[in-house]
């Protein structure tokens, strides 16, 4: 990191920041904690294992890429329910190209993103040319892909995907965690920087906080939301090639799944590290606590309803927490005049 | 002594204070059966105090009395009493709802009050076309309201009001209702006022009295009976408009008897000028000005004369019909004007509303402060944000913003700091023409001050400076240059001593009246 970046870091620190602030900031690390704690006290044999955490942490790399893509359109105040309808077709696109047609896996890579791109493009023209409101829109457009879908697999399954995919991605390992893992801390990464320390990432907040203001102040809020659906289906589409590296087949119907943990993600992880705003390192968080959790009751014998469940509950928590963040944000006590 | 007789409404020894300041001192005023009222007053005369109290939304001080129809009626008022007492309101907004048919909104008052499991809309629809008849009024009642004419949409909300007033009052005609209706001429056509007066002379002759709140002069000698002047919170008289010269009411509104005026075209010419010519949108007609480098020029007028639209049009913020803009020898057509291409002409806007428009309350004051400017730190390790926040530190600090601190929520600071963080916002750029809207709105004395000598000191440094504002005292503070609105157009220009408070409130005064109905009404109708 600069030193002009670690010298912000330490005076953000030096500010002095509050009890209330820090307890409210790393809420969410420490119940992640609290969770691993007190399932490794019950489970020690299975839950505590390195193999169980390579596992979760190796698992969740599809939604961890997914919730990034959310991220950057809700950012902008616009939302994009087709990433999993772009997730799904992207890896079917993989999947039949490659195992039927025998078309080399890059190809298919380059080409699904380049669906991702274009199905952007497409919501991002009913958005700001038509003026359509991006739930609906992008409602339609990720209905839609699902029934592509449906319709180019015949509903079908197709594995046997190359390993030139399935190994760099899943079979590789570094420190006994699969490489998709590090992919997706990769984009946390570059997503964080680029939110927090690109003039664009600014620029996309205040487009998001308020239209108004950001148009009043020269900014191009049309192009700017058209730049983030587009940003958010290349992304979706890399969650595709990673879901298809992962499982190294494509079946037409599992992706869907991934929608609500993806919000659920996104908003949790808005009440956590910068409180209020989205962000990519609380979103990263909150994956991953939900996840451990999921799979420590999955250890005790209970079934996988759970986890739709857990994901549903933690949506609803999560946003209510938001909420109150924002609201306090936005009504902090007045500075008096001096 | 019959009961017809008695006022209305008698209202006696009103007085409200707000904080330390006084907005109503001892007031009173009668509204007698079946005239219509007028209340005339400036800005912060204390007009819309008086009727919030009517309203119940404000509590008077004690010692106030009320009469209503001659009964007394305990001060203060709850909100939502006035209608048992047989009164409605109209306000400038009208409170439709633009989405519903005209019958849905006729109904609302029954709608959320009384409970029916068995709506016929078609008995509705008849009742509403019945009702509209005896206004002589032709309303279809399965319109949507955002397809009405704005007066027809004025039209309907009184009828509402005049119907909720039956409603409330006794049938036998021993009680007369209260009409209250605040300003709401404002957005009409010209043209289409002598169909709103004509109702309202009707409803004063048989069902409620009329008290019509306006600052617009010829309007209130058109239709009052008789007219009570408000002026800092006092009652300066009430006069039967039949004996009242507009001069006397002038001078009873504004305090001053003033000279007749000369009025001279002679000005500094500084600068290089900037040119805008043929302006033309919903709200204003061919518009020229001209401003030069390093002058203040207040743009004034009495609401809805146009004049408020101005800076969004030059701006791109709203679109204009047709309209050039002659900046640093380059001509810009204000038709196809956008905030982005305005900014890199060097124009900025500082937006009245500043909530909405100007700031967002949940980001920090660095960030917002250096939104325009962000390329700046753009660097090959993206965005040096401390040197971010040490520039904005120094720029709030120059602008004597407090705290200067640019970590600090947009929203935590005061409407004065709030604004200089706008002004530095905008002046750091150092724009050729910068617009201002209400500059001064919401703050304080003291940052009112400020903000005068940061105007002034941006024109000093070569800016030019536009400021909106019927905040008479501010624009006689700035001004070098006074140009005053009527119906959209430009009526008159002032300069030298002529700027003063008092000169121009006379003069948007007597503009509105001056102009006769018949070639000023283009501005409006050009929509």
């Amino acid at each position: 990191m600069s030193q002009a970046q670690s010298a912000s870091l330490a005076q953000r620190l030096g500010r002095g920041m509050s009890i209330g602030e820090f307890v409210e900031r790393f809420a969410l690390v420490g119940a992640w904690i609290a969770v691993i704690v007190v399932f490794s006290v019950l489970k020690p044999d299975t839950f505590f294992t390195s193999s169980n955490f390579a596992a979760i942490l190796g698992s969740q790399a599809v939604l961890v890429v997914l919730t990034c893509a959310l991220l950057i359109p809700l950012t902008a105040g616009d939302y994009d329910l087709s990433i999993t309808g772009v997730l799904t077709l992207s890896q079917m696109m993989i999947g039949i190209l490659n195992t039927e047609h025998g078309i080399s896996v890059y190809l298919c890579i380059v080409l699904a993103l380049l669906m991702g791109a274009l199905v952007g493009l497409i919501n991002g023209a009913f958005v700001v040319i038509f003026g359509i409101d991006s739930f609906i829109v992008t409602l339609g457009t990720g209905t839609f892909l699902g029934g592509v879908v449906l319709w180019i697999s015949n509903s079908e399954t197709f594995a046997g995907i190359s390993s030139q995919l399935t190994g760099p991605v899943v079979v590789e390992r570094f420190l006994g965690v699969p490489l998709a893992f590090y992919y997706g801390l990769a984009l946390v990464i570059v997503l964080w920087y680029f939110l927090e320390y690109t003039s664009l990432g600014r620029q996309l907040l205040f487009v998001g906080r308020s239209r108004s203001v950001a148009r009043l102040s020269g900014l191009r809020v049309g192009r700017l939301r058209w730049g983030a659906l587009v940003a958010s289906g290349v992304i979706a589409a890399g969650a595709g090639v990673l879901y298809a590296g992962i499982t190294g087949a494509a079946d037409p119907v599992s992706g869907a799944g991934f929608l609500l943990p993806a919000f659920a993600a996104a908003f949790l992880g808005a009440t956590s590290i910068v409180p209020g705003r989205f962000n990519p390192w609380g979103s990263f968080i909150a994956v991953y606590f939900l996840v451990t959790g999921i799979t420590g009751l999955t250890l005790f014998g209970i079934q996988s309803w759970v986890q739709d469940m857990f994901y549903g509950g933690a949506l609803v928590l999560a946003v209510t927490f938001s909420q109150i963040a924002r609201r306090r944000e936005e009504h902090e006590t007045s500075v008096p005049e001096t | 002594m019959t009961v017809a007789h008695h006022p209305v409404v008698a209202l006696r020894h009103i007085s409200k204070t707000f904080g330390g300041s006084r907005a109503l001192d001892d007031v009173d005023l009668t509204i007698r059966r079946g005239e219509v009222h007028g209340l005339l007053g400036e800005n912060g005369s204390g007009k819309s105090t008086l009727i919030k109290i009517l309203s119940g939304f404000h509590a008077p001080d004690g010692g106030g009395e009320l009469e209503i129809n001659g009964r007394p009626v305990p001060l203060p008022l709850h909100p939502g009493q006035f209608r048992s007492l047989g009164m409605s309101f109209v306000h400038q907004d009208l409170g439709l709802v633009p989405s519903l048919s005209v019958v849905e909104n006729l109904l609302v008052g029954d709608l959320t009050s009384k409970r029916s499991w068995r709506l016929s809309w078609g008995r509705e629809r008849r009742r509403a076309r019945e009702t509209f008849e005896s206004f002589g009024l032709q309303l279809d009642p399965r319109a949507k309201v955002s397809d009405l004419r704005p007066t027809d949409r004025a039209l309907l909300a009184i009828v509402r009001a005049v119907e909720e007033i039956r409603a409330n009052t006794a049938a036998d005609g021993s009680e007369y209702g209260l009409l209250v209706l605040d300003e709401p001429t404002v957005f009409l056509p010209a043209s289409d006022r002598d169909e709103l007066f004509s109702i309202i002379r009707e409803i004063a002759a048989t069902r409620a009295s009329i008290l019509f709140v306006s600052h617009d002069l010829d309007e209130v000698l058109e239709i009052t009976d008789r007219i009570t002047v408000l002026r800092d919170g006092q009652v300066r008289g009430t006069v039967a408009t039949a004996e009242a010269s507009d001069e006397a009411l002038v001078e009873m509104i504004i305090g001053r008897r003033l000279q007749a005026l000369s009025i001279d075209r002679e000005q500094a010419e500084a600068g290089k000028a900037i040119s805008i010519t043929g302006l033309t949108g919903r709200y204003v007609r061919d518009v020229s000005l001209t401003i030069h480098e390093g002058e203040v020029v207040g743009l004034t007028g009495l609401l809805g004369s146009g004049f408020e639209e101005i800076p969004y049009y030059v701006f791109g913020a709203r679109p204009a019909a047709a309209g050039r803009l002659e900046l640093n020898g380059k001509t810009y057509d204000l038709h196809g004007m956008t905030p982005p291409r305005a900014l890199k002409a060097g124009v900025g806007l500082i937006p009245a509303d500043r909530q909405r428009d100007g700031i967002v309350g949940s980001l920090s004051l660095g960030d917002n402060v250096t939104l325009r400017v962000l390329d700046k730190y753009q660097s090959r390790i993206g965005l040096n944000r401390s040197r971010m926040r040490s520039d904005a530190g120094k720029l709030l600090e120059r602008f004597d913003v407090r705290p200067p601190d640019p970590r600090l929520k947009y929203q935590s600071l005061s409407g004065g700091n709030q604004q200089k963080a706008m002004l530095a916002k905008w002046l750091q750029t150092k724009p050729s023409l910068l617009l201002l809207h209400e500059p001064t709105q919401g703050v304080d004395v003291g940052a009112r001050q400020q903000i005068f000598q940061l105007t002034r000191k941006a024109a000093a440094d070569g800016t030019a400076v536009v400021c909106v504002s019927t905040d008479y005292e501010q624009l006689a503070a700035i001004c070098d240059r006074v140009v005053v609105f009527g119906r959209g157009r430009v009526a008159r220009e002032l300069t030298g001593d002529q700027i003063t408070k008092e000169r121009i409130a006379e003069q948007c005064y007597r503009v509105a009246e001056s102009l006769t109905d018949s070639h000023l009404d283009a501005g409006r109708e050009a929509e």
